[in-house]
Order: C-alpha cells, then sequence, then structure tokens
C-alpha cells in the first residue's frame, strides 16, 4: 500500500514537472502576450514580476503544483472559462466512446485470443492472428475515414459524426454525460437509438482495435500458461479440455490481462484525440486537438494532465484488483 | 555451385574452428530459420522496399513532381500518367507517396537513434551499478513509462511548435522507457556472470565492461524490440502528421495526405485513401519483421 | 491378486517428428502390472516419463504413440479416442507430478483442486465433493483439513504440496497410480514420509503403481519389480531384492555408482553407455 502511495505521488509530480517545464520552454512570451509588442519596458517588468516569472524556478513550480492540486489550470483561452469546467464538459463523452471499445475489446478479444492459443498453427490461429496483426498495424484515423465513407455515407447503416443529430440536442439531461445512459434513464428512446447510431461505427473502429491488441496478447498469456505442468495434472485429473482452458489456464492469465486491459484504456483515451477529430466527437481529444490550433495552451496542458491523471489512476486501479486474481498478491500487501 | 556448397559447410560446421566462423555460422543458422517463416519475409520485403523507396526517391519520380501542382490536373482519377491519382491541389500522388516514403524513414530513423542510446545508456546504468542508482533510474522510466504518448507528444508539439523534429523529439521522449527496462534485466542477467568478474579483476574500468562485454549482449533485444516498436512509431508519427503537427505542409507526409484528402473524400476516394494504405502496409511490414525476429530469438534461446 | 493383469503393454513405441529426423522417445516396451509396485529407473531422456504420459493418453502433440497391444484393467487402449482416455483419467489411472509448485494450478485453493476431481468424475454436489476432498486430506494425514482446504499453492510446503497432489489424484478411486517423480522436489527430510504415505494409501486400496525415479535405493526399497530403461528400451526387469544379481552392463553400471557407506573408493567409477543395448 506505501508503495503505490509512493509510486501514484512520484508520478504525479513527474507529471506535474513536464506540464510545467512544457509551459515554460514554449516559445510564445506569456508576458508579451498580456502586454502586447509595443509595451515600454518598464510595463513589461511589472506584468512579469505580477504573474510569478521573476520568481526562481523551484519557486514557480511550487505554486503551479498548488494551483493544480485546486484544479486550477487556469482559464482557457477559447471557450474563456476556467479550463477544469470545459474539461469535465467534454470527458464524459471520451469516456463514452472507450468505454464502449473497451467492452467491445475486451468481450471479443480475450475469447478469440484463447482460440487463437488452443488451435495453435491451425486455420482458427491464423485467421485471428492475420485479423489482429491488421487490427494493430492500422492508421486509426484513416479507417475512421474509410468506415465513415462506407457504412454513413455509401450505406446508410449508421449515423454520421457528431454524437447525436441536432434535433435531438439538449432534449436529455444530462445527468452522467454519457448521452445512451442517461437518454435510456429518461426513457427517450428515440435520442438512445440516435446517439447509438453515432456511436456505433466510433467504437466499433477503437474497439477493432483494443480487440486486436488483447486478443494478441491473450494468445501469447495463454500460450505461457499452456505449457505449465498444472495443464498436464488437471488433464491427469480427467478435467474436460473446455476446463482446463477456460477456468485453470484463463485463470491465470487474468492476472496478466488486468495490465493489459488497463493500458488499452489508456491507448483508447489517447487514440481518441484521432478518432475524435475524425468524427467530429465532442470530447477530450477534440477539444485538445482544437485548443492545440488556438495557441490555448492552458486548455492543452490540463487535458494532457487530465489524461495523465486517469493514467494514473488506472495504474492505481490494476493494483488493486491484482488481489482479486491472483491470491499470490494478497499477501503481499 | 560447388563454391556455394562449402560456403554452407563452412558456415554450419558444428565445430568451428575460429571466433569468426562460429559467429557467423550463429548468424546464418538463424537466417535459416527466418527464412522458412514466410510471414516474416514478406515483412522484410516491404521493408525493404520502404528503404529502397526511400533512398531511390530521385530516381524514381522527379522530385518536383512531388510538390508541383498543376491546378489543371486537379483530382484526376488513377490513370496510366498519374497512377495513384492526382491530389486536391494537383500535385501526383504516385510522386508523393515515393517522397514520403523519405519522410516516415527520417522520422523512424532519427527517434531509433535517440532511443536506442538513452534506453540503454539508463538501463545499463540502472543494471550495472544498482542500489540507489538502480532505484531512482527505474522511478524516473516508471514515471515516463506511464504517461500517455500521443497526448504527451501533443503537448509538446504544442510547446515547440509543429514540425518533423519537434514530432521525432515527442515520440522519442515517450518510446525510451521500455528499452532502459530491457537493457537493465538483460544487464541484470549477466552482471554477476563469470566474464564480468574476470573482466572486472582484469582491473578493466565499468565503463569498458559496460560498452565492451555488457552492451552487445543487450542488443539483440533492442534491436528487435526497436523492429516491433517501428509500427506504433509510424502509427504515431502519422497521427501527428494527421493532426498536422508533423511535416509542415508542402513537404509530403503521408498522414497529412490522408487529412487533406478529407474534404474531398465522397467524391475523389483515392486522395486519403492510398496514402493510408502506404501507412498501413508499412506498419504492416515492421509488425510481419519483427515477430519473425523475435520468433528466431525465442527458438534460439529455449 | 487377480489372473488378468491390471496393465499390459506390449510393444510400445513413441516417436517424436522433429525437423532433424524423428526421435524415437520408447522403443517397443512391454511389460505386465498387476496389483503391484513397479519401479522405472533410467537416466534423464530415456524415456520414462514419456511411457507414463503414453499409458494416460497425454504424449505431447507432435508424439505418436503405437502399441501392438495396450490394456488398462482389460480395456483397450489403442483404440481409445481422447474422450475414452478422459473417462478414465483420474478414474482409472492417475498421475503425480515431480514438483507440487508447479503441478497445482496457483489461482485456486487446494481444496478446490481436489473436490474438482470429484466433481468431475462423480458428477457430485459442491458439498459432497467438498465433504471427500476433506476425507482425502485427512487420508494424507494433513492434520486440519478444513484449514488446509482453504490455501494456495504457494502457501503449502512441498511436501504438504506433494500430499496434496495425492488426494487429487487418489479422490476419485484409480486402479493404478503413476508417480513420476514424486519426491525429487521435495526436501529429503520429507521425502521418506510423502513415499510412506503413497505407499500405505497404494496398499490399502489395493491399487498397482508405477514409481518412476532417478534413484535406484528409492526404486528398489518402495518397489515389488524394477525397469531400467535406457534410451527408450527396457534393458532389464528383474525382482527389487535381486537388483544386485542384474546382469546388464548398464544396471550394473547403475549399481556400480551408488555410493555405499563404509567403503571408500579411490576413484567413482564412471558410467559406460553404449549406442547398441538402445538398438538390440
Ligand atoms: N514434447 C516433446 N517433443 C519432442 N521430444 C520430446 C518431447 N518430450 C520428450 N521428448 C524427448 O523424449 C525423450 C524421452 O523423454 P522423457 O521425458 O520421457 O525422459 P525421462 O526418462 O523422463 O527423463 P527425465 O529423467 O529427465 O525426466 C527425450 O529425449 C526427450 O528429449
Ligand atoms: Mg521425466
Amino acid at each position: 500500500m506505501c508503495r503505490l502511495l509512493f509510486s501514484v505521488l512520484s508520478t504525479f509530480l513527474g507529471l506535474t514537472c513536464v506540464t510545467f517545464f512544457i509551459g515554460r520552454v514554449i516559445p510564445i512570451d506569456p508576458v508579451l502576450a498580456i502586454v502586447g509588442d509595443k509595451a515600454s519596458m518598464a510595463t513589461y517588468n511589472r506584468v512579469r514580476s505580477e504573474i510569478g516569472l521573476d520568481l526562481p524556478i523551484p519557486v514557480q513550480y511550487w505554486r503551479y503544483l498548488i494551483k493544480v492540486l485546486h484544479g486550477d489550470f487556469g482559464n482557457s483561452v477559447i471557450t474563456s472559462q476556467p479550463v477544469l469546467q470545459d474539461l469535465l464538459r467534454v470527458f464524459p463523452a471520451t469516456l463514452e466512446l472507450s468505454l464502449m471499445a473497451l467492452m467491445i475489446g475486451v468481450i471479443f478479444g480475450i475469447p478469440l485470443g484463447v482460440i487463437a492459443a488452443t488451435h495453435r498453427g491451425r486455420w482458427q490461429d491464423q485467421v485471428i492472428r492475420f485479423g489482429s496483426l491488421i487490427g494493430y498495424s492500422m492508421p486509426v484515423f484513416w479507417l475512421g475515414l474509410i468506415g465513415l465513407l462506407v457504412f454513413y455515407a455509401k450505406l446508410g447503416w449508421v449515423e454520421g459524426p457528431g454524437r447525436l443529430d441536432v434535433s435531438y440536442d439538449d432534449i436529455v439531461p444530462v445527468v452522467t454525460g454519457l448521452i445512451t445512459v442517461d437518454s435510456l434513464f429518461a426513457g427517450e428512446h428515440e435520442v438512445f437509438w440516435n446517439s447509438l447510431g453515432h456511436l456505433v461505427l466510433p467504437a466499433a473502429i477503437l474497439g477493432y482495435l483494443s480487440l486486436a491488441y488483447v486478443a494478441r496478447m491473450t494468445r501469447s498469456f495463454m500460450l505461457g500458461q499452456l505449457k505449465q505442468e498444472y495443464i498436464l495434472a488437471t488433464l491427469a485429473k480427467g478435467l474436460s479440455p473446455f476446463r482446463v482452458v477456460w477456468v485453470h489456464a484463463l485463470g491465470n492469465v487474468w492476472v496478466q490481462l488486468v495490465t493489459v486491459i488497463a493500458l488499452t484504456f489508456g491507448s483508447l483515451l489517447e487514440g481518441a484525440v484521432l478518432t475524435e477529430t475524425v468524427f467530429a466527437w465532442p470530447g477530450l481529444g477534440l477539444y485538445m486537438k482544437n485548443s492545440l490550433f488556438n495557441a490555448d495552451l492552458n486548455a492543452v496542458l490540463g487535458g494532457t494532465m487530465l489524461v495523465g491523471v486517469v493514467y494514473i489512476g488506472l495504474n492505481m486501479l490494476s493494483d488493486l484488483i491484482y488481489p482479486l486474481v491472483d491470491p499470490r498478491a494478497r499477501e503481499r500487501r | 555451385m560447388n563454391g556455394t556448397l562449402t560456403w554452407r559447410g563452412w558456415l554450419l560446421d558444428p565445430a568451428p574452428v575460429s571466433r569468426r566462423q562460429a559467429r557467423l555460422g550463429r548468424w546464418f543458422r538463424a537466417w535459416l530459420a527466418f527464412r522458412r517463416n514466410g510471414l516474416a519475409m514478406t515483412g522484410l520485403f516491404v521493408v525493404s522496399a520502404l528503404v529502397l523507396t526511400a533512398l531511390a526517391a530521385p530516381l524514381l519520380v522527379d522530385p518536383r513532381a512531388a510538390i508541383l501542382q498543376v491546378l489543371t490536373e486537379r483530382l484526376q482519377p488513377p490513370s496510366s500518367s498519374h497512377w495513384f491519382g492526382v491530389d486536391e491541389l494537383g500535385r501526383d500522388i504516385f510522386a508523393r507517396i515515393v517522397f514520403g516514403a523519405r519522410t516516415t524513414l527520417i522520422i523512424v530513423a532519427l527517434v531509433s537513434a535517440i532511443v536506442t542510446p538513452v534506453g540503454l545508456g539508463i538501463g545499463l546504468a540502472a543494471g550495472y551499478f544498482g542500489s540507489w542508482i538502480d532505484a531512482v533510474l527505474m522511478r524516473i522510466t516508471d514515471i515516463f513509462l506511464s504517461f500517455p504518448r500521443l497526448v504527451l507528444a501533443l503537448a509538446f508539439a504544442a510547446a515547440l511548435g509543429p514540425g518533423i523534429e519537434n514530432a521525432v523529439i515527442a515520440i522519442a521522449l515517450t518510446t525510451w522507457p521500455p528499452y532502459a527496462r530491457l537493457a537493465r534485466a538483460e544487464t541484470l542477467t549477466h552482471r554477476r556472470s563469470e566474464f564480468i568478474e574476470a573482466a572486472e579483476l582484469q582491473g578493466a574500468s565499468h565503463l569498458r565492461i559496460i560498452m565492451s562485454q555488457i552492451m552487445p549482449l543487450c542488443l539483440p533485444s533492442v534491436i528487435i524490440r526497436l523492429t516491433l516498436d517501428m509500427a506504433g512509431i509510424i502509427l504515431t508519427a502519422a497521427g501527428l502528421g494527421f493532426l498536422g503537427l508533423a511535416a509542415q505542409p508542402p513537404a509530403p507526409e503521408w498522414g497529412a495526405m490522408v487529412s487533406s484528402g478529407r474534404q474531398v473524400l465522397l467524391g475523389q476516394w483515392w486522395v486519403s485513401t492510398i496514402p493510408g494504405i502506404a501507412i498501413f502496409v508499412t506498419s504492416v511490414g515492421f509488425n510481419l519483421l519483427g515477430d519473425g525476429l523475435r520468433d528466431v530469438a525465442d527458438s534460439r534461446s529455449s | 491378486m487377480s489372473d488378468t493383469p491390471l496393465l499390459t503393454l506390449r510393444n510400445l513405441r513413441v516417436v517424436y517428428p522433429g525437423d532433424e529426423g524423428d526421435l524415437v522417445a520408447v522403443r517397443n516396451v512391454s511389460f505386465d502390472l498387476g496389483r503391484e509396485r513397479l519401479g522405472i529407473v533410467g537416466e534423464s531422456g530415456s524415456g520414462k516419463s514419456t511411457t507414463g504420459r503414453a499409458i494416460m493418453g497425454l504424449v505431447a502433440a507432435p508424439g505418436i504413440v503405437t502399441a501392438d497391444e495396450m490394456r488398462l484393467a482389460g480395456k483397450d487402449l489403442t483404440s481409445l479416442d481422447e474422450r475414452g482416455f478422459r473417462r478414465l483419467r483420474g478414474k482409472k489411472v492417475a498421475m503425480i507430478l515431480q514438483d507440487p509448485k508447479y503441478s497445482l494450478d496457483p489461482v485456486m485453493s487446494v481444496g478446490q483442486q481436489i473436490a474438482e476431481t470429484h466433481r468431475c468424475h462423480f458428477r457430485s454436489s459442491m458439498n459432497a465433493a467438498r465433504a471427500a476432498a476433506l476425507d482425502m486430506l485427512a487420508a494424507v494425514h494433513i492434520r486440519d483439513p478444513e484449514r488446509v482446504y482453504a490455501l494456495y499453492p504457494h502457501q503449502v510446503s512441498g511436501g504438504m504440496g506433494q500430499r496434496v497432489m495425492i488426494a487429487m489424484m487418489l479422490i476419485a478411486g484409480p486402479d493404478l497410480l503413476i508417480a513420476d517423480e514424486p519426491t525429487s522436489a521435495l526436501d529429503v527430510t520429507v521425502q521418506h514420509q510423502v513415499l510412506a504415505i503413497m505407499d500405505d494409501l497404494v496398499r490399502s486400496r489395493g491399487m498397482g503403481l508405477i514409481l518412476i525415479s532417478h534413484n535406484l535405493h528409492l526404486v528398489s526399497s518402495f518397489c515389488d519389480r524394477v525397469l531400467v530403461m535406457y534410451g527408450g528400451r527396457v534393458v532389464e526387469t528383474c525382482a527389487a531384492g535381486e537388483l544386485s544379481k542384474a546382469r546388464h552392463p548398464y544396471t550394473r553400471g547403475l549399481l556400480a555408482s551408488l555410493p555405499e557407506l563404509g567403503r571408500r573408493r579411490a576413484e567413482l567409477p564412471q558410467l559406460r553407455r553404449d549406442p547398441a543395448w538402445a538398438e538390440g
């Protein structure tokens, strides 16, 4: 527990160091941005000390850290609102997309990986390996474009970019921020189906990529487990291969999969930057991208910090989940 | 014929007489195992094709064609004069793909050139010296390891401004930690070996032992890992390009080409599709090559 | 003892096809086994484990098993498919592996692993299987079965782990137990204890036992009969008490290299090998 706390804290400090550093090396002079380039040297220096840039770096960092801990990332230049408020507004959209994709990845990826491992070298294995190779070699933004072209523009099977058709906007009150969930609880079935129609393509595409990764890792972990002596012992007891594979081998693979799933979720959040750009999905990724091109550094760094914190949270979560799947980890705590 | 036969025999000799023969023989055996793997050979072919295309780009197409805008030919579909069609600014897509291979290769090469020494240096130092050096270095590595790669790259690009160099720095900064881990693990397995102790007894300096004894042992696994990571690096670079953060127009870059074709996707599919296929094929190639290399290494070590 | 032997093997062959030619792991092994204790000794790679696995239908993937005759309790094994073997495993023939550290599933409690065998063969309820498992734990001299039931493999010692393994394999009441080096991973102090427990159960249940080992001493003191294998072939069969009368040069070599108390030797004899023994 102590170790975990230490690692979380040090990672958080590292993260703030990096964002602080990025905030300082940016070639735009923040003072100049405020006073304009016609200001006198005296005004320049006054503003400079007002925003604390003349202080020693450690002191500046300390001030920055305190602000971050209070959730103060400054104001966004574009929306002129506190960045934190913006982040909390856009994050649920990203969460909805990546959770859906993660579900697809885990629900299909694990069984496919298991099947590939148990059929090693046979056609099932070849097909699954090939399919996942394509998945993790795929540029997600390109696949998104092709998907939109085929399934939306040509076939009309799914809804287009965005989270909802404009006519459904603002019908459902925001509770969780996940439109599918909110509309279901509000009993707005039309809104639900519409939002699902918008969600399904980007989620399927992201889901495919995470499926590819999960299946690949599951396969290799399973191959490792199937070589173990205890597999021979369970077979010698007379258990069915089904039970040996899905209970005993997979039970041991879970231990390793916990990290993989956490990593997958992390990379889904990242992939969101690209997918959201393609699908005009109003989430964190799109927000960061737009801020980037409007030189809204506060917003970009705030977003980086948010994703970083979620990453740290995921690491922590997987550390907490380990003992549930691995009895050996229960005592070490 | 006779000559090749004896070469083969010399290489596969189970009782090599010189160190050189033994080493070459080992490589040759690995190559024989690698050659039997069809997918890995496909990967090798794709990667070689990429490298050759990149090197010979000016010979394959007129260098000006990649940026020359012939507005009268805008958005022409693929034909015999424009194999991959023409983009929205009237540039030949084939020429841009060929020169885009250069951009890709440069990014990959630069990232490797940064990541390998940094990762090796940190990992070797941590593994060799142990104690608090190890603890501190590995803590730093872990911190970087738990950063979101693309988002951090984004933040760096935002701070440093768009451009290939900054994209490379951003990618490298988020790529090195696994290499440090790897090098450290390899070092630890050899740290207590007798040949290291022998070198220490002979009074060799730490630096000398690390460079001449331990590093060569780490290199193979680092190279394999690098090949396996290459696809990810290419995809990240293309992603940054797609967002407009890597190569700046009019320089040809595949990700940016996909992005610029978006406006005309419905009517002129090829503008976006073809660079996307180029990214995909390259990344498949590196993945196949990396998998093949890893299989050879695994079967040799077991 | 009944007239029909428990196990009959005639010309058992196991071949592993490989890139550089086939590897014949077991060559024409033949023997009969009653409700007795048979030891198999031989050096590493001589095909002892492979023989045991062939009887269970568990030879690893590329391996090919052929035999003129292979019968277990009157049942023909040569014509048996995987499903048929599955019905025998655990119920008619069971196997104990070398190291309990690796041969128990690390993420399932040992009690559940024992009960699982019971449930699999008797389609018993949770409670019945649990009760049977607790009885079985008591039968292998575990003092506090309730407590041990809930332990995980990493929480039990080697000796206790191997007793758990014995319980797990014997709970469905097999007629034949194959113990593949059951004690070589254990502390010397508990080796005898574990063997004694196993021996006791095998005798009281009237089972057959095949004890595979490197250790000639151990085999000759626990078994009725000893097979000596070399290069996949049985080179000698003799009663345990008459090992000293063994004729085959390989067996004699093995005997000669055993250290003996009270006798000092200037030079340890080297084990002589001859490829012709495997061919002959
Ligand atoms: N799965 C396999 N594939 C190929 N060859 C195998 C396989 N399993 C065993 N062998 C080979 O079969 C031969 C006999 O092996 P086996 O394990 O039966 O020997 P053993 O007498 O049990 O040796 P040990 O005392 O080391 O356990 C060995 O040469 C071994 O290399
Ligand atoms: Mg064996």
